[in-house]
């Protein structure tokens, strides 16, 4: 396994509004490779609205988030995986063809498709029309992505849903791997995610701070 | 990727620039500006109505230059606050910035609205008719309708901290735009029409026309500040006023 | 480069497959030249003078109603979101989409032209001058076109606004477009135009990604 470009994810008390409400503040949390974090709260708390603060889609309403360890002139935005609740999945595409257009997008080679579609499981079905696809298939066919993506860091809205309880172990195989590589992830889960790795936790809808 | 938001210590830009600020300072400004807005109003309409000499190829009716080069000013005046505004916006992160802009787009429409009104009126016992496609009405009117496609825009979005910001960038494009839209309409003109009717007789405007064209362009300037500002401080207002209704609706829940 | 055609090679695919409208525009194309006669009559020497006006209004229209397919579907599921990790930036992913753009919409209509122009009376020289034109105009019309797309992604009965944007700001193009055809007008005349379009249709397609990219970053925040 190839190591991650390592990186540090540091956010500082941060804070996140949805429209005109603000959801959480004070929010600070540091993430070195290697480690898991996991963003726990009530529905509506904002879990992810601070997700996607992070990814650089919504700015803070205060705070900062800073992602060290790359190329200071570099854009930090690749260095971001992002497994959003939104599957990103063009139905009229096949399942390979989906795959293969991220991969080109995100600047990896075509031969990492087929492995990644091997690990989600989803290679005899390869050549499928992605509409065909079951919600759960969907999600692993988004987990596939984000294996062909490569980014040291994932960012993850409930990585578990609509998956089954095999899905659910392929999620946690796929960190506990993708730390194993020095990578970071942030997830937002209600469930117990079964990690090998130990994670620090996150809650929001209370007011503190990383465990 | 940082985007360092904590508190600034304030400076006097700020201290007058948040909305807060803005309200309070603007109050005293409301009333004097109306009155020096009706002072103007009312020598630079005496001027131009009974002081000043009728034009000697159009005759009375040129008096209506004097509703109509004020306002066409405007139309194109007003853009600039609005593009002035959204760099405000999107450079600054301006708080009163988008405010501003939203405020002044119907304002713009209606002076570009009676531009093309007391224009189409001066032009009736020249042209004929009340509309001929000449360079400035066509310019005028495509401004117009930019004018109208913005506020069109501004109530289309329900989130209107997004809507300043998208409506930014258009107005800027906008901005970039006007002049060649101006341009192609001059080439297109000289193709299809002789020179506009809708000038002055003469290379040299005499003081007697000038001084109550100036007033009257400052009367309707001023006038464009005063509602900007009247328009701005109920933009504020009304924002508020929505945000203690979400306030209340939340509380209910919690 | 390989990331950039990819963009462009699946705005084809989704197009062109089962659900795709592209045929579409086309025929609506088509339709606004045979409607016309029924409107002004079929005199042959009022129309072929006023082809090259009906075309470009045809091709105005016809673009203009297509530009909500440009970001609409990639912001419902998500991808808008995921094209800001990407390894291109989003500004080329814009470019790579007008460039699509205009290969689903202004392509076909140029190559359904003669049928416009037989349809209207037009003579071969007006319609080699049409071809022209719109080659070279219709570039900066997708790439304004694209701006107004971006400012309406979130607005979700967006449609009709952005044709209505986008306009007003496009009647440079139009005056230029038609007045390399008008048949009263001298080679001279049709040359300026024809410089004029193509340096519109250059510094639009320039700077209209950049412009679009932003608006399609703030509409998120």
């Amino acid at each position: 396994m190839t190591p991650l470009p390592p990186r540090t994810l540091k956010l500082d008390a941060l804070a996140g509004k949805r429209g005109e409400k603000l959801l959480f503040s004070g929010v600070s949390l540091t993430l070195a490779a290697g480690q898991v974090a996991e963003l726990r709260g009530p529905n509506g708390a904002g879990k992810t609205t601070l997700l996607m603060i992070v990814a650089g889609v919504v700015r803070p309403a205060a705070g900062k988030v800073s992602i060290e360890g790359g190329d200071p002139e570099g854009r930090t935005e690749t260095d971001i995986g992002y497994f959003a609740h939104r599957p990103a999945i063009k139905a009229r595409l096949t399942v390979a063809e989906n795959l293969r257009f991220w991969a080109a997008l995100n600047g990896n080679p075509p031969e990492s498709i087929l492995p990644a579609l091997e690990t989600v499981g989803l290679a005899p079905i390869a050549d499928l029309d992605a509409g065909n696809l079951s919600a759960g298939q969907t999600r692993r066919l988004a987990l596939a992505r984000l294996i062909v993506s490569d980014r040291p860091i994932w960012l993850m809205d409930e990585p578990t849903a609509a998956l089954d309880a095999q899905g659910e172990a392929l999620v946690a195989k796929l960190i506990d791997a993708h730390l194993d590589r020095g990578g970071l992830v942030l997830a937002a889960t209600h469930h117990e995610l079964g990690l090998a790795h130990p994670s620090q936790t996150l809650v929001l809808g209370q007011p503190l701070v990383a465990a | 990727m940082t985007a360092d938001v904590t508190l600034k210590k304030p400076n006097w830009f700020s201290r007058i620039a948040n909305p807060g600020q803005f309200l309070a300072w603007s109050k005293g400004f409301v009333a004097p500006l109306a009155i020096l807005t009706a002072t103007l109003f009312a020598v630079g309409l005496y001027l131009a109505f009974f002081a000043s000499p009728p034009d000697y190829q159009m005759g009375e009716t040129v008096r209506i230059m004097y509703i109509h080069v004020p306002n066409a000013w405007l139309s194109q005046f007003v853009y600039g606050v609005m593009a002035v505004a959204s760099i405000g916006t999107l450079v600054w992160r301006h708080p009163l910035a988008d405010v501003a802009a939203k405020s002044a787009a119907p304002l713009g429409a209606v002076f570009t609205g009676l531009a093309l009104f007391s224009g189409s009126l001066w032009g009736r016992p020249t042209w004929g008719t009340f509309w001929e496609w000449d360079g400035r009405m066509t310019s005028t009117l495509i401004l117009f309708l930019i004018y109208l496609g913005i506020i069109a825009l501004w109530r289309a979005f329900e989130d209107q901290g997004r809507a300043g910001r998208v409506i930014a960038v258009f107005t800027l494009v906008g901005a970039l735009d006007i002049p060649v839209v101006k341009f192609s309409v001059d080439w297109w003109n000289t193709l299809h029409q002789p020179a506009s009717v809708l000038s002055m007789s003469g290379e040299h405007v005499a003081p007697a026309i000038l001084i109550p064209l100036l007033v009257m362009t400052l009367a309707f300037t001023l006038l464009f500040i005063t509602l900007h500002i009247v328009r701005m401080r109920t933009e504020i207002f009304r924002r508020r006023a929505e945000s203690l209704e979400r306030q209340a609706a939340a509380n209910l829940m919690a | 480069m390989t990331a950039f055609l990819a963009v462009i090679g699946r705005d084809l695919r989704l197009a062109t497959r089962v659900g795709g409208d592209a045929l579409t525009l086309v025929l609506f194309f088509v339709m606004v030249g045979v409607i016309v006669p029924f409107a002004i009559g079929p005199d042959s020497a009022t129309l072929s003078r006023l082809a090259p006006g009906i075309v470009w209004i045809a091709a105005f229209l016809s673009m203009l109603l297509g530009l909500d397919r440009l970001f609409r579907a990639d912001d419902e599921d998500g991808s808008l979101t995921l094209f800001r990790h990407a390894a291109l930036p989003l500004e080329a992913i814009v470019a790579a989409k007008v460039i699509a753009h205009w290969l689903l919409t202004a392509l076909p209509l140029i190559v359904a032209s003669p049928i416009l122009a037989v349809l209207l009376a037009m003579d071969f020289a007006a319609w080699e001058k049409t071809v022209l034109s719109l080659l070279l105009g219709t570039p900066g019309l997708v790439a304004l076109g694209t701006i107004g797309a971006a400012v309406t992604v979130s607005l979700r009965r967006g449609g009709l606004i952005a044709p209505v944007l986008i306009l007003p700001l496009s009647i440079p193009i139009l005056i230029f477009g038609t007045g390399a055809i008008a048949a009263g007008n001298p080679d001279g005349i049709s040359n300026a135009a024809l410089l004029f379009l193509s340096a519109i249709s250059l510094v639009t397609l320039v700077l209209a990604p950049f412009a679009a990219a932003l608006a399609l970053r703030l509409s998120e925040d």
